[in-house]
């Protein structure tokens, strides 16, 4: 099977039926995307396929072929996504094994939405769980990312037109 | 596979994980006798040093030697080393120490990782400073006097002549280690980043998905293990048909773990792992396992018959603990007699990490990589369940994704050492979500009795306590029925009320499960009925609640709970240190009291279902106050808006005491409003998220947090926001709706909207 991750395409020799996030974890050793409870129930997992954030412990790898994968990893070259400088700006991680995934959501939910309400912040937020209790920081982030996130798509898209 | 094979394997992992380059130049510091294992490439057999490098590019390497799991230790101490030695924070380079009995305690556990090494590190930084300015005047050939470290580097004043701290490096390394009491530490004024919000050191890397916890070590041709563990504590595999797994493609190996588990200890439990090449293999073939598991003396237990019996134990007279005055004719002669029973259930840790271990074991040398909060206990351990000696097992400490006490108890460890050995093969041992719920250690399910005396003014002449759950000391020992005084001083017999009669007890209680530490521990069970029981004896005595706790809190003072034989542990600390100061816990109670509009509920008018609530703790040697404000809609509840007063002493990083604090809040709102563990036949019934579910971000209501500015010793951090947070909702549920909350979780009461 072949697989798109990040823009690259990727061999994969493994069940169809194995989660996303083993194929990306156990067998490409990308683990920013993490296992936390397998059953679609914590949003550790997220990830996006075709632009949708998704939990990639319940995406059976056959269901990825052909579509765009991006992880953590690949969300942005330097790690300067605003929802990432929000992040460390704001001190947002504790642990920070939940981060990626929290992200992940937001990120989806920024490049549909550049201006997200205090409920729609909480639609889109609450399948990741963050047992350190981060979700004040998180809503102040994403927040505060969100002026700056319509720039950073317009200018991703611009990069993605010149490309083709 | 060798010796010398290992530690390559180690190395190229180490400083993957630690960004470490290799060559640095290593400087004495004021503790003797010590090595830095993580500096053996570069330090060249020196005797010295645990945590500060120099190299020559000008990078400060320091050695985090506690567990990193979000509290923010990689930052916090650190900073005082850098702070002392002058350093430029964005020159130092954090190295996770390895598991060694030289760095001292490394348990990380019990709020202690600043208060116990605060000095420790300060002196660390004060000691290399000294030594950057001798080696600055042997260069320059002046007086040491006239040579002062700055920002990095090292000014000789008079000249204005400057060396940078990397070209001073290899001359420093060989000055003689001042005597610690010769150290000039800096004043407060001068500090550059202690008591300031310095950003968290791994933020970066985690936002980038580059930080590396348990679960994320891989190593060359390393195997993964999912283990069925058994059900019941104390039963074994009667039998087992794996024929079916076998079959799974990807499958290496089957094995059983059966080791002893009467009395717990850190053992794992009996066993069936799943070797294979990748996580979804073993986990797949996990689930074609046919076991019969044997019986087992917990067979009969249930949560909720227990909890009903140890209900009935507290109401009799129980084994004094502690007490003073005469309780019993005050009781009797009281105007008016208030009792309340309370209870807390069994509780998870449930990390959004679930445990994970890498080990490689070889001939006589174990290596480990694992997210653990005390290596030194997993070199024991592991030790001896591999008939080797402690100094064998090397345990690299990767980031915890959450600890909260789980991460202590190394039995996920022993796992992967046990499986490497078998298979002669690095093994990593996954735990799932399912696994991390049925196997925990869990916090103890407990029944709580009070009683209070009170005249005719509404003053409280007379308390008596007594409390039943499980010992942690019966995961230890054969045999243990009551709680041991550790867990007893956490929130217990330092009540701090002035009052003149009043008594302590316990009533006798047995483990069907294995009982561990859960963030704040005892604090929980203990705050929760002395914190609601002091509100319900405020509204029966018609008063507000912060001005009855003023009064029941009584003058300024240092108490001592020390009674004749019974000697108060106070965590671990002297209270000439650390005192029970009364002052500072009416200060942070107040300063909460500001916040919420409280009233007795009998003066309450309207009925908008929206109040306050208040509760004030110390614990860890810290005071927290929370009020909260919910709002009781008929039988629904919301949580609208938490207040959280701190009184940590110096705050190394406030901003890191803040986050500790709002994520404190919201850890115990999952506990007070939906935590519970069951069990039935001597099994865990929760499984996932699902049936054990937490705090979700559309649920967590806004948080305000102060933290006192002090300069008393720095105190209890990850801990102390914990236990006022139940009893503060409990208390506001009273004054919105008029209903008592005295059995957690909340949920059992009350739909959450």
């Amino acid at each position: 099977m072949q697989i798109t991750v990040n823009g690259s395409p990727q061999q994969l020799d493994v069940d169809e039926d194995m989660p996303l996030l083993w194929a990306l974890r156990d067998e490409l050793k990308m683990t920013g995307t993490k296992f936390g409870c397998g059953k679609g129930l914590c949003g550790a997992c997220t990830i996006h396929l075709d632009g949708q954030a998704v939990r990639s412990c319940l995406t059976p790898v056959s269901a990825a072929v052909g579509k765009s994968i991006t992880t953590i990893e690949g969300l942005s070259e330097n790690g300067d996504h605003p929802l990432q400088q929000a992040w460390i700006e704001h001190g947002v991680p504790q642990c920070g094994y939940c981060q990626c995934g929290q992200i992940m959501s937001a990120a989806a939910l920024l490049s549909r939405n550049a201006n997200p309400s205090d409920a729609e912040i909480d639609g889109a937020m609450s399948g990741n769980l963050c047992r350190c209790g981060t979700y004040p920081r998180i809503k102040i982030a994403i927040k505060s990312a969100a002026s700056q996130s319509a720039a950073f798509y317009d200018a991703a898209r611009t990069a993605e037109e010149a490309a083709s | 596979m060798s010796r010398e094979t290992i530690e390559n394997v180690d190395r190229r992992r180490f400083l993957r994980l630690t960004g470490l380059t290799a060559g640095g130049l290593i400087l004495g510091t004021a503790l003797p006798n010590t090595q830095p294992l993580w500096a053996q490439s570069g330090a060249a057999n020196r005797e010295l040093n645990l945590f500060v490098g120099i190299n020559a590019d000008d990078t400060v390497s320091i050695v985090c030697h506690r567990s990193e799991m979000g509290q923010g230790i990689r930052t916090g101490l650190p900073q005082v080393v850098a702070d002392e030695m002058e350093a430029d924070w964005s020159k130092v380079k954090v190295i996770q120490g390895l598991g060694d009995k030289r760095y001292g305690s490394q348990n990380t556990d019990g709020s202690r990782s600043i208060r116990r090494f605060y000095d420790t590190m300060r002196n660390m930084g004060a000691s290399a400073r000294s030594m950057l300015e001798s080696a600055a005047a042997q260069q320059w050939q002046v007086p040491a006097s006239e040579c002062k470290a700055k920002n990095h580097t090292v000014v000789h004043i008079p000249s204005g002549r400057s060396l940078r701290f990397g070209e001073l490096a290899e001359r420093a390394a060989k000055q003689p280690v001042p005597d610690e009491d010769k150290l000039q530490l800096k004043s407060s004024d001068q500090f550059n980043y202690i008591g300031k919000p310095v950003k968290n050191y791994d933020t970066p890397d985690m936002v980038m998905g580059k930080a590396g916890y348990g679960q994320d070590v891989q190593l060359d041709d390393m195997l993964i293990a999912s283990i069925e563990r058994s059900p019941v504590l104390g039963s074994k595999i009667a039998k087992l048909d794996d024929s079916d797994a076998r079959k799974v493609k990807g499958v290496i190996a089957i094995e059983r773990l059966e080791v002893a588990t009467e009395p717990p200890v850190f053992n794992p439990l009996s066993g069936v792992a799943v070797i294979a090449r990748n996580t979804w293999s073993a986990l797949k073939a996990r689930d074609k396992l046919k076991i019969e598991w044997t019986d087992s003396p917990h067979q009969q237990h249930n949560s909720e018959s227990y909890l009903a019996t140890l209900r009935e134990r507290v109401q009799k007279a129980g084994k004094k603990v502690t007490g003073r005055g005469d309780l019993d004719a005050t009781l009797k002669n009281a105007a008016k007699v208030h009792k309340a029973n309370y209870s807390v259930p069994y509780l998870a840790h449930a990390t959004m990490e679930p445990p994970s271990a890498t080990a490689v074991v070889s001939d006589d040398v174990c290596e480990v990589w694992s997210c653990v909060q005390d290596p030194q206990s997993v070199q024991q351990h592991v030790a001896s369940a591999l008939k080797i000696k402690p100094e064998q097992v090397r345990v690299n400490v990767t980031l915890l994704g959450g600890g909260f006490g789980r991460k202590s108890k190394p039995d996920f460890v022993i796992e992967a050492a046990l499986l490497s050995k078998k298979l002669g093969k690095p093994v990593k041992v996954v735990w799932s979500r399912e696994d991390d719920i049925r196997h925990d250690f869990y916090h103890a399910i407990s029944a709580a009795h009070f009683e209070a005396a009170m005249d005719a003014q509404g003053k409280v002449t007379g308390w008596l306590q007594r409390t039943a759950f499980p010992s942690i000391s019966g995961t230890f020992s054969a045999g243990v029925e009551h709680p041991s005084s550790g867990e007893l001083d956490l929130g217990l017999t330092d009540l701090p009320y002035a009052i003149d009669n009043y008594r302590t007890e316990t009533a006798p209680a047995e483990y069907h499960t294995r009982i561990g530490w859960l963030r704040s521990v005892c604090n929980i069970q203990n705050a929760f009925g002395i914190c609601s029981f002091a509100d319900e004896l405020a509204h029966a005595a018609g008063q507000k609640p912060d001005a009855f706790l003023m009064q029941l809190i009584g003058p300024d003072r240092q108490v001592d709970p020390s009674e004749g034989e019974y000697k108060y542990g106070n965590y671990g600390e002297p209270l000439e240190k650390f005192p029970l100061d009364t002052a500072r816990l009416k200060n942070v109670l107040q300063h909460a009291a500001k916040k919420a509009q409280l009233a007795p509920r009998s003066a309450q008018t309207g009925n908008s279902g929206e109040a306050w609530g208040i509760a004030v703790h110390r614990s860890f040697l810290s005071y927290v106050a929370v009020a909260s404000k919910v709002h009781v809609a008929g039988s629904k509840l919301e949580v609208l808006e938490m207040y959280c007063c701190a009184d940590v002493g110096l705050a190394v990083n406030p901003d890191r005491v803040a986050s500790q604090m709002e994520g404190s809040m919201i850890f115990a709102l999952s506990l007070a409003l939906m935590g519970e563990i069951t069990m039935q036949d001597g099994a865990i019934s929760n499984r996932n998220f699902d049936s054990y579910p937490l705090l979700r971000l559309n649920q967590s209501p806004n948080i305000t947090v102060d933290i006192v500015e002090s300069t008393a010793a720095p105190a209890g951090v990850g801990e102390p926001g914990v236990p006022p947070v139940a009893p503060s909702i409990a208390n506001a549920i009273f004054a919105a709706s008029g209903q008592r909350i005295r059995d957690l979780p909340i949920n059992k009461h009350l739909a959450l909207a």
